[in-house]
């Protein structure tokens, strides 16, 4: 009889169904894909508010001729003031959005599928725990800020559209508008103010959010606030100081100083902006947060291999 | 190869023992029913096989260590825990896409031709479809896997006996080839009698029977025995007895045929029957231990 190891091949590899080598990044996309077609709310939030901000926006444009007509268009700060106030805003609440979704997402990641027992079904496919808690990582990682940056950057295109054919109407020129948005650089602001400042920067904070996804077993929500309130309150108590919790704030809302080294008021895609990306590299706040993120990562990864659906 | 070897096999829930000290030997080819009472261990069994919990003693499903290997082993291994987890949010067509995507050995074409038999849409939302219609989908999904063992913890748990049947019907015509291992959980014993090659009784954590069907015809026999030659009958030692139709229905477990013929008409029990003899005597031994 032939060893065993002579035999299988040929048993199982049966004509026809030449099992095609799946390379390692193919279930990964495919565990992201999934998460798209599950998670819906992940493009559909943003596209949503960014077509309830056009509305508005459209209202408030008319108006816009009579604004430019009583400045003094040679005073380009105060043009920008007066007419970059909306494309700020939009900025400011597609980040919000982008918060929002990461991390009512990353909450439910790893809980949802624990709590509808569809983990058996992923866990009978051939995909490693360690794929599919990246693939879940990455929603809030590359995909939310990815989405949120194309949708702001559409939409602010469409606001200058707008504008431009309303001042045109107006028998005015768009040429100082294009000019003091200076649209190009705006656009890439907001991509390094959101990947520095709202992915990389609050990174431990959607990894442990992660991690009591795949922990809890009812109540993520409260399993992932109460801890981190109950330690600042007894910082409070005890010590009467709230380092803690002012830690927290400053992961959270991404304050970064770092990023930037631009006064107060200046708003991250103002393209007044100077950007430090080699102070905020440095920082030991970053690395120290990264680390972070990668234990509770490698943690919520140990988690989905041991618990049991819900 | 054994496909399935199992050597002194344990699990405990806190103080609760679910397996206490399993082996089993399963080779390829054959299609086992796994049948015990609720709370039996069978389910914590089908886990420990499919790397879903840790256990404690010596486990190779293929050669490979489930809990340490669990995605390796699933290009050879499927199993349909039971029918509520496919995701309810899949669109039929994502399904199909996924599986694709991810598995090495899921041939696409076949799994379209399988629900082509049914009447399941493509664009369809598993949680519009109706329990019978997710039970057709997993099992076409899974068929359409070329996998070496596929387990099936109460595949058709809910079902109406027409799918019960269908399920079955179709596992053994379109999916057995006598190279591929099936394990079968279900309490609805009598619908996997024909279909099975070996049985295995387990009860509190023990394997209480296990052989094949063979060994089951020539061994066990039922004797419908007439109301006068009871006291024969039972001086044979019946392991059960019960009424039916006016008549005393024993079941012997190693005595002649030829012996019993006499007795009444003889017949192979069914696994039901068989199973109530088996377990009532284990558990009364359990009781008096």
């Amino acid at each position: 009889m032939n060893t065993p190891s002579d035999n299988l091949p040929r048993v199982f590899d049966s004509p026809g169904i030449a099992p095609a080598m799946i390379s390692a990044t193919r279930p990964f996309y495919w565990s992201v894909r999934r998460e798209l077609w599950e998670n819906r709310f992940i493009y559909i939030a943003p596209l949503a508010a960014a077509a309830v901000f056009l509305v508005g926006f459209l209202i408030s444009v008319i108006g816009l001729p009579g604004k430019v007509r009583g400045l003094s268009t040679l005073d380009l700060m105060h043009y920008r003031e007066v007419i970059a106030t909306p494309y700020d805003i939009m900025s400011g609440s597609m980040m919000l959005i982008g918060l929002l979704v990461s991390v009512f997402y990353c909450l439910d990641a790893l809980y949802g599928e624990r709590r509808d027992r569809s983990i058996l079904f992923w866990k009978s496919l051939p995909v490693s725990d360690l794929t599919t808690v990246l693939a879940k990582a990455s929603i809030p990682f590359v995909v939310v800020p990815l989405v949120t940056f194309a949708i702001g950057v559409a939409t602010h295109f469409l606001m200058l559209l707008l504008s431009s054919a309303i001042l045109l109407g107006g028998g005015m020129s768009a040429a100082a508008l294009w000019k003091s948005i200076s649209f190009f650089r705006m656009s890439l602001l907001l991509l390094y103010h959101l990947f520095t400042a709202h992915t990389l920067w609050p990174a431990p904070i959607y990894c442990w959010m992660l991690l009591v996804s795949a922990w809890a077993r009812r109540a993520p929500f409260l399993w992932a606030v109460l801890p981190p309130v109950a330690i600042a309150g007894l910082e409070e108590i005890a010590f009467h100081t709230s380092h803690f919790a002012a830690m927290l704030g400053e992961r959270f809302i991404g304050s970064a100083s770092t990023t930037s080294s631009t006064g107060p008021g200046i708003f991250p895609t103002n393209p007044m902006t100077h950007i430090t990306p080699v102070e905020y590299l440095a920082s030991p706040g970053l690395w120290i947060g990264l680390l972070v993120s990668v234990a509770f990562l490698a943690a919520a990864v140990r988690l989905r291999h041991s618990r049991e659906p819900l | 190869m054994a496909c399935i070897e199992a050597r002194g096999l344990r699990k405990s829930f806190g103080t609760t023992i679910a397996l206490d000290g399993i082996d089993l030997r399963i080779e390829e080819g054959r299609i086992l029913g796994l049948v015990g009472p609720n709370g039996a261990g069978k389910t914590t069994a089908l886990n420990a096989i499919l790397g879903l919990i840790p256990y404690q003693g010596k486990l190779r499903v293929l050669g490979r260590d489930p809990w340490t290997e669990r995605d390796c082993l699933m290009r050879d291994v499927c199993f349909i825990a039971d029918v509520a987890v496919l995701p309810r949010w899949m669109r039929v067509s994502q399904a199909l896409e996924f599986l694709a995507g991810v598995h090495p050995r899921f041939d696409r074409t076949k799994a379209e031709a399988l629900l082509a038999k049914t009447t399941i849409e493509r664009h369809r939302r598993v949680r519009e479809l109706s329990k019978g219609m997710v039970a057709q989908l997993h099992l076409a999904l899974v068929m359409a896997i070329d996998a070496r063992l596929l387990v099936l913890d109460e595949p058709t748990l809910g079902l109406d006996i027409l799918y019960r049947k269908q399920f079955y019907d179709s596992m053994l015509n379109d999916y057995f080839d006598r190279s591929r291992t099936i394990v079968v959980t279900t309490h609805q014993v009598e619908e996997i009698q024909n279909v099975l090659t070996d049985l295995v009784f387990i009860d509190r954590g023990r394997i209480v029977l296990n052989c094949s069907m063979e060994e089951i015809e020539a061994r066990y026999a039922e004797v419908q025995v007439k109301p006068e030659q009871v006291a024969a009958a039972r001086a044979l030692q019946p392991i059960n007895e019960r009424q039916g139709l006016g008549r005393n229905i024993l079941l012997f477990d190693g005595v002649d045929r030829r012996q019993l013929a006499v007795l009444g008409e003889t017949r192979t029990p069914s696994i039901s029957d068989l199973f109530v003899a088996v377990m009532g005597n284990h558990s009364s031994q359990g009781a008096a231990r």
